[in-house]
């Protein structure tokens, strides 16, 4: 295969990863942030404490992230038609791809949440805030950096779920390395594949952990812009309770 | 301005293993408008229990909470969840805590406005009043700075701003000045101070600290095991005979000389302290008068004399002497013999 011949097909594939991944994440997120800070409300002691609700939503939670990904696929099948009208395509595997990352993410926003010190909840409390008020302004806001860190190991992980919707001919650069590199024979292809996810990931991952931690920074310790902090590291004043 | 009456709190927690934990045991406190209220125990005593029952973050088990005339108790409703009168009420009572509590994603002025935000104040309105907060407390330079920039007591007088945003007639403050060094601390409590005679602002604070009940209280409460043992105006306190709390609010150290003599802490306040009366004791019984220490203080705003004199033979062989003094309306404690007075709820 030719460059010229390759070319096409990679360019198509890095889109259909995009869009899938894109879209997959923008749903995690809306649907797995308030699923994680419920998981934390709900529990034993917390603000909408409801034993019950807890262990359900926990259940469930745990279910669906110890389901492989590509069975997760194949059984939501019918849910996917329903919605999408069809099965296959990239918009049928945004669904399952989706649906997997919900209950990934909402541990983590769980996770990141509980980090929250109880002291800022009660001092929100104090002032006449109602439960929205402390999640809205406390236990969000608080927890951005973790968030956005959060966010990242999502999509790096929906980049790998996302070689398995080739199998429902959504495409993307995984599909391409598993079609024309391994069944075909074309080695070459495969490997480039393989270096572009590489580089996307690691993008990926240096632009969230450089979002998390110009974040960080502002609430962790002192300094102006962040190319300036290199050299004044030794000055910056440690972070003093 | 806050009373709170029969006020008991049981813990039932897993940890205990079923067991219960009386942390209040029927606190009956009355704190009057305009001053300021200390509350003092070891860790343990029920101190943090009884401040977070006030606003009501602790739901007591029993006893009612009463601020500004507004029966709080019976605005709280069943279940843990605060209703709308409940947060309403909250929000005209100020907090500040030990470790600060302030959001470190927010700027020192957003934290300000914090409690605006949450009554709907307009944008314009919110930084006018947090600017003015700031300034009251001295940090007007610091309002585009982030906590983590700020030092201890920087952020102690962020979270005293933020707590008089919603221009609350209370102010509770729980162990403000515990995290704070010596230093920081005096400064944190003459604002205190300072705020409570400029806005007539009520506080209560608790502490385990006695310098801080004895350089800013008016009143002053001891806790121990979920009680209050003593309580009353500082003057009150050091004119009860035997009173704990006055012992440590201003206390003489000096050891006896010999077992075979009597050792008298006599305390000096008002006009007693004007009187020549151990001259007069020595010449009126021809004792020979020993002071073992002695000291003048200022405490919750009155001058106070305290002396620890020791005479010649057992207490039997000095009642008349030591009736004398008590003539003189000196306040006498005769160590190792019971107080005239038994306190309330005393070992």
């Amino acid at each position: 295969m030719t460059w010229f011949e390759m070319q096409p097909l990679l360019e198509q594939a890095c889109w259909d990863t995009l869009y899938m991944v894109g879209w997959s994440t923008l749903i995690a997120v809306v649907g797995g942030l308030p699923l994680g800070v419920l998981l934390v409300l709900t529990d034993k002691g917390g603000l909408l404490q409801n034993v019950v609700a807890n262990k359900v939503i926990g259940q469930v939670v745990n279910i669906a992230r110890s389901m492989p990904f590509i069975i997760l696929m194949v059984a939501l099948m019918g849910f996917t038609r329903s919605i999408t009208g069809t099965t296959i395509g990239r918009e049928a595997a945004i669904v399952p791809l989706a649906i997997g990352a919900i209950p990934f993410f909402a541990r983590l926003v769980e996770t990141a949440v509980r980090e929250v010190d109880g002291g800022l909840v009660e001092a929100v409390q104090s002032m006449g805030g109602n439960t929205w008020t402390v999640v809205r302004k406390v236990l969000v806001p608080e927890s951005l950096p973790s968030l956005i860190a959060s966010t990242t190991t999502t999509i790096v992980a929906l980049i790998g779920y996302s070689a398995m919707a080739g199998t429902v001919g959504a495409g993307g650069l995984g599909d391409i390395a598993i079609r024309y590199g391994y069944q075909r024979f074309e080695t070459e292809l495969m490997w480039i594949t393989v270096a572009i996810l590489a580089v996307v990931i690691s993008l990926i991952q240096f632009a969230g952990d450089y979002a998390a931690r110009s974040l960080h920074r502002r609430g962790g310790t002192s300094g102006p812009a962040p190319k300036l902090r290199l050299l004044k590291a030794s000055t910056a004043t440690s972070k003093t309770v | 301005m806050i009373t709170t009456s029969g006020l008991t709190k049981i813990y039932r927690a897993h940890r205990t293993r079923g067991r219960e934990v009386t942390a209040l045991d029927g606190v009956d406190l009355h704190v009057r408008e305009g001053e300021v209220y200390g509350v003092i125990g070891q860790s343990g005593a029920g101190k943090s229990s009884l401040i977070r029952c006030v606003n009501l973050l602790e739901r007591p088990t029993a006893g009612t909470v009463t601020v500004a005339g507004q029966d709080l108790t019976a605005l709280a409703g069943r279940g843990p969840r605060a209703g709308k009168e409940l947060r309403q009420a909250r929000s005209r009572i100020g907090m500040v805590f030990q470790h600060f509590n302030l959001l470190s994603s927010r700027t020192v002025q957003d934290n300000v406005e914090l409690p605006l935000e949450i009554l709907g104040k307009s944008g314009k309105e919110r930084s006018r009043k947090a600017l003015e907060l700031l300034d009251l407390v001295g940090l007007a330079d610091k309002a585009k700075a982030y906590p983590a920039q700020l030092s201890g007591g920087q952020k102690q007088r962020v979270g005293i701003a933020r707590a008089l945003a919603g221009d609350p007639k209370v102010l509770l403050s729980d162990e403000a000045t515990s995290a704070l060094d010596p230093e920081t601390t005096r400064s944190i409590l003459q604002l205190l101070r300072d705020l409570n005679r400029q806005l007539g602002l009520t506080v209560l604070l608790i502490t385990h600290e006695m310098d801080v009940v004895k350089s800013i209280c008016d009143s002053a409460a001891l806790m121990e095991k979920g009680r209050i043992v003593e309580s009353g105006t500082v003057s009150e306190l050091l004119a009860t005979p035997g009173s704990e709390l006055a012992s440590a609010l201003f206390p003489v150290s000096g050891e006896a000389t010999d077992a075979h003599r009597t050792i008298v802490d006599v305390t000096f306040h008002g006009e007693a302290a004007t009187q020549p009366v151990i001259s007069q004791l020595a010449r009126t019984y021809n004792v020979d008068i020993s002071i073992l220490g002695a000291a003048i203080d200022t405490v919750g705003g009155l001058q106070v004399g305290r002396m620890r004199i020791e005479l010649p033979g057992r207490y039997e062989d000095n009642v008349v002497p030591i009736g004398f003094l008590r003539e003189q309306g000196l306040q006498i404690d005769v160590l190792g013999q019971e107080p005239v007075l038994l306190k309330e709820g005393a070992k």
